[in-house]
């Protein structure tokens, strides 16, 4: 019987070795697909609603033309349906490894800095060079792409604004003005408490505020809010991060009180990786939101392609500029960051890679996913076209512009990022109070980047 | 062994070429074997290593230079409150779900079905094994549906006019723990089974016999009498319950907050959320630490040797 046994798990093991081993090596040769083409695979974010506007441009425009113009070249999409947060890790692990590396990554500019770094992109200053559409590129998009040692990694396809999603419908019930113009901090918060008296059932104010939603804590929660105070995460002129400063504990306590005060959404929803669909997809088309601190990009759910279309959306919601903490000049603040397409090292095709992003990111082609997509564009020309002008909310959106703020390009802002996403979190759950976690960013951040790297202010 | 001494020399050289001989051949046929272990598990024990030593990182500049830094990952660890909360997190979901949950209910399980009719054995055998071979991630996903805050367990409540309670929310540890507990008494409930037959009838009947009642019979006989396997259970399934992570990991993703992060969630968060794979990597080796420890305290406590 035993023996019975130990032969079976034998010969399985062996088997299971075997099957790895072979499939390691079937994968050697992804350049050429079976009717010996040559292959681009195109990686990027995909799943409950995430970049359907991209996945639709990709089908049917830009594929089929790329196709006609390269018959000799199969495009391939290889979407990853993860978190916003496993997203990174996941196209890190797949750069590293000539086997596992796409011809072409969609790359959020936070993290092209920290994967040049890395060695794991392919700098493109020689193809651009040649490329007369580069100069039609807005200057400030370009240093999202530009990294620590200079060069250029990728060609941004949007750019964004976030602010102050509102329910002008529920805001008439309620009492408050419309439009709403919020002047401070305490502002929001009035309006919230105002909204949790008056309309029951209502969540008043959603921001996200957990692990799961990655990226979107850091940067449409705590760093909306941290741009409008008196501190910032770095300080460029002296090229440290700033770990100690009231502005930093006053964005935690505002997060806490939030939801100290029952103004968010219950906690299951919002720590969820599908808070920000829950949140835009189904409860603010129902009426059942008040206030969304998020990006502009979120009108793409509400089109007609999108993932949950609302053709009343613009009639009944506002989009108001984020108030800095106190009134503060300039009075208002958000954040910009946008996403670009980058050729990895690892790549096989990296030619054909380039022929692509060229055709991708033409003025006709880009206008094109950008009212799908409902993003702001990167290059001046789009800017200018009436049909991009023309499409709703546009105008606010480019307008937030003029005061926004960009993340720390440095490489190490994705594991500072994470560090925040877990303290908001905590302060969230109240595992840790507000200033615990503003000591906590403090010695985790200096251990991050270093003590010869951080000041107090 | 022993029959060689009896047969006349010659045949012992013969026999002892002829024992090289299998030699060579146990040893050529078990290469491949060797071969693919040291790959692929001896080599990566050793990086492990290695790399825990060192700043090694998923992306950023120290993804590119590798740099030997000492102890540095284990003191940051030993400071870092996070880790602390890990410690006594994995050290509740250990003690709740293994040693108590599914030891004590696998044993009660065994003991209750011992000697009882053989489809009625049958029968329970199966419906406990079902949670057995379920693999974790469905049952992860059974338990969410069970639990969510529009699963079955609120949707009963409601039908009896109970509000509804986030459970994963209000009661992570709680969630987990039983999920656990669901998915990994039949174990437990085997080994004890097996046990439990092999203490011969004579002796509990003589216990009987000499006045016993059936608790003294089956705490100071049957229990002693099994203790070995106990032990061997006990450290199975603590090896087994330290290394949960996908359980957990889809339940909750070891919040809300820092509620159910456990070692290997914590470890995970560390290298693959925060990209700091070396400080990941030095936190398996203490978790490789924590289980070698708990075992020989086991072993020591019980005074059994395996």
């Amino acid at each position: 019987m035993k023996k019975k046994m130990f032969t079976k798990i034998a010969a399985v093991s062996v088997i299971g070795g075997s099957m790895l081993l072979s499939a390691a090596c079937s994968n050697e040769s992804s350049s050429t697909d079976s009717k010996g083409k040559q292959e681009i695979k195109i990686t990027y974010r995909s799943g409950g609603g995430t970049n359907k506007g991209l996945t639709d441009w990709l089908n049917k425009e830009i594929i089929p033309e790329f196709e006609k113009d390269h018959p000799k070249v199969d495009v391939k999409l290889a979407p990853l349906n993860v978190s916003e947060g496993d997203y990174f890790a996941k196209v890190a692990l797949m750069l590293k490894s000539k086997n596992t590396a796409p011809d072409i990554v969609t790359e959020d500019t936070f993290m092209v800095n920290s994967d040049a770094s890395a060695g794991y992109l392919e700098p493109l200053d020689d193809r651009i060079k040649d490329w007369s559409d580069w100069s039609n590129y807005n200057d400030s998009v370009k240093q999202g792409v530009i990294a620590q040692d200079g060069k250029t990694y990728g060609v941004p396809y949007n750019t964004d604004s976030r602010g102050l999603w509102y329910n002008k419908d529920l805001f008439k019930k309620a009492g408050l003005p419309v439009p709403w113009e919020p002047k401070s901090w305490d502002d929001i918060l009035q309006a919230a408490e105002t909204i949790k008296d008056k309309l029951p059932g209502v969540t008043p104010l959603w921001m996200n505020s957990g692990k799961a939603t990655g990226e979107a804590t850091s940067m449409q929660t705590f760093e909306m809010l941290l741009s409008g105070t008196d501190t910032w995460l770095y300080d460029n002129d002296s090229k440290k991060w700033v770990v100690k400063g009231q502005g930093l504990t006053d964005s935690f306590k505002f997060i806490d009180t939030v939801y100290e005060n029952k103004l968010g959404p219950s906690l299951s929803q919002v720590l969820n990786g599908t808070g920000g669909a829950v949140a835009y997809q189904q409860l603010m088309p129902k009426g059942k939101l008040a206030i969304g601190l998020d990006g502009f990009w979120q009108t793409g759910n509400w089109g007609e392609s999108g993932a949950a279309p609302w053709p009343d959306a613009f009639k009944t919601l506002g989009f108001a500029a984020m108030p800095t903490q106190k009134g503060q000049a300039p009075g208002t603040t958000t954040m910009s960051g946008g996403w670009a397409l980058s050729i990895p090292k690892n790549s096989k095709n990296k030619d054909a890679a380039w022929d692509f992003i060229k055709l991708a990111s033409s003025k006709e082609n880009n206008l094109s996913l950008l009212q799908k997509e409902r993003n702001l564009t990167p290059r001046d020309d789009v800017a200018k076209e009436q049909s991009y002008q023309e499409i709703p909310m546009f105008k606010e959106a480019t307008e937030f512009l003029s005061f926004t703020h960009f993340r720390p390009a440095v490489d190490k802002y994705p594991t500072v990022s994470t560090q925040i996403q877990s303290l908001v979190e905590g302060v969230v759950t109240d595992k840790i109070t507000p200033e615990e976690a503003a000591k906590q960013y403090q010695s985790n951040v200096t251990k991050i980047v270093g003590e010869d790297n951080v000041i107090e202010k | 062994m022993s029959t060689n001494t009896v047969v006349s020399p010659g045949v012992t050289v013969k026999q002892k070429t002829k024992k090289d001989h299998t030699l060579l051949k146990s040893v050529l046929f078990l290469l491949p074997a060797w071969i693919l272990l040291l790959i692929f598990f001896v080599g990566p024990i050793l990086l492990t290593f290695y790399f825990a030593f060192t700043n090694l990182s998923l992306t950023g500049t120290q993804a590119k230079s590798v740099e030997f830094i000492g102890f540095q990952n284990f003191l940051t660890m030993f400071q870092d409150p996070n880790f602390r909360i890990s410690v006594v997190k994995t050290m509740v979901f250990l003690l709740l779900s293994a040693v108590i949950g599914q030891q004590v209910l696998g044993f009660i399980l065994a003991v209750l079905m011992k000697e009882k009719n053989k489809t009625f054995r049958r029968i329970i055998g199966i419906i406990v094994l079902a949670g057995w071979v379920t693999p974790e991630i469905v049952v992860a996903f059974c338990w969410v549906a069970f639990l969510s805050d529009n699963g079955t367990l609120n949707m009963i409540l409601q039908q009896i006019g109970l509000k509804p309670v986030t459970w994963m929310y209000t009661f992570p540890m709680v969630s987990v723990v039983i999920a656990n507990i669901w998915h990994g008494t039949a174990f437990s409930m085997l080994v004890f089974q097996a046990a439990l037959d092999d203490v011969p009838k004579s002796v509990e009947e003589a216990a009987v016999i000499d006045g016993a009642n059936r608790f003294q019979v089956l705490f100071r006989i049957v229990l002693p009498m099994v203790k070995g396997s106990i032990v061997t259970n006990m450290i199975l399934v603590t090896l087994q319950t330290l290394g949960v992570f996908t359980l957990i990991f889809a339940m909750t993703g070891g919040g809300p907050g820092t509620s159910t992060q456990t070692l290997p969630i914590f470890m995970y968060n560390q290298a693959f959320v925060n990209y700091q794979l070396g400080y990941g990597t030095a936190i398996s080796l203490i978790l490789l630490v924590i289980g070698i420890g708990a075992s020989l305290i086991y072993m020591r406590s019980m005074k059994v040797e395996i």
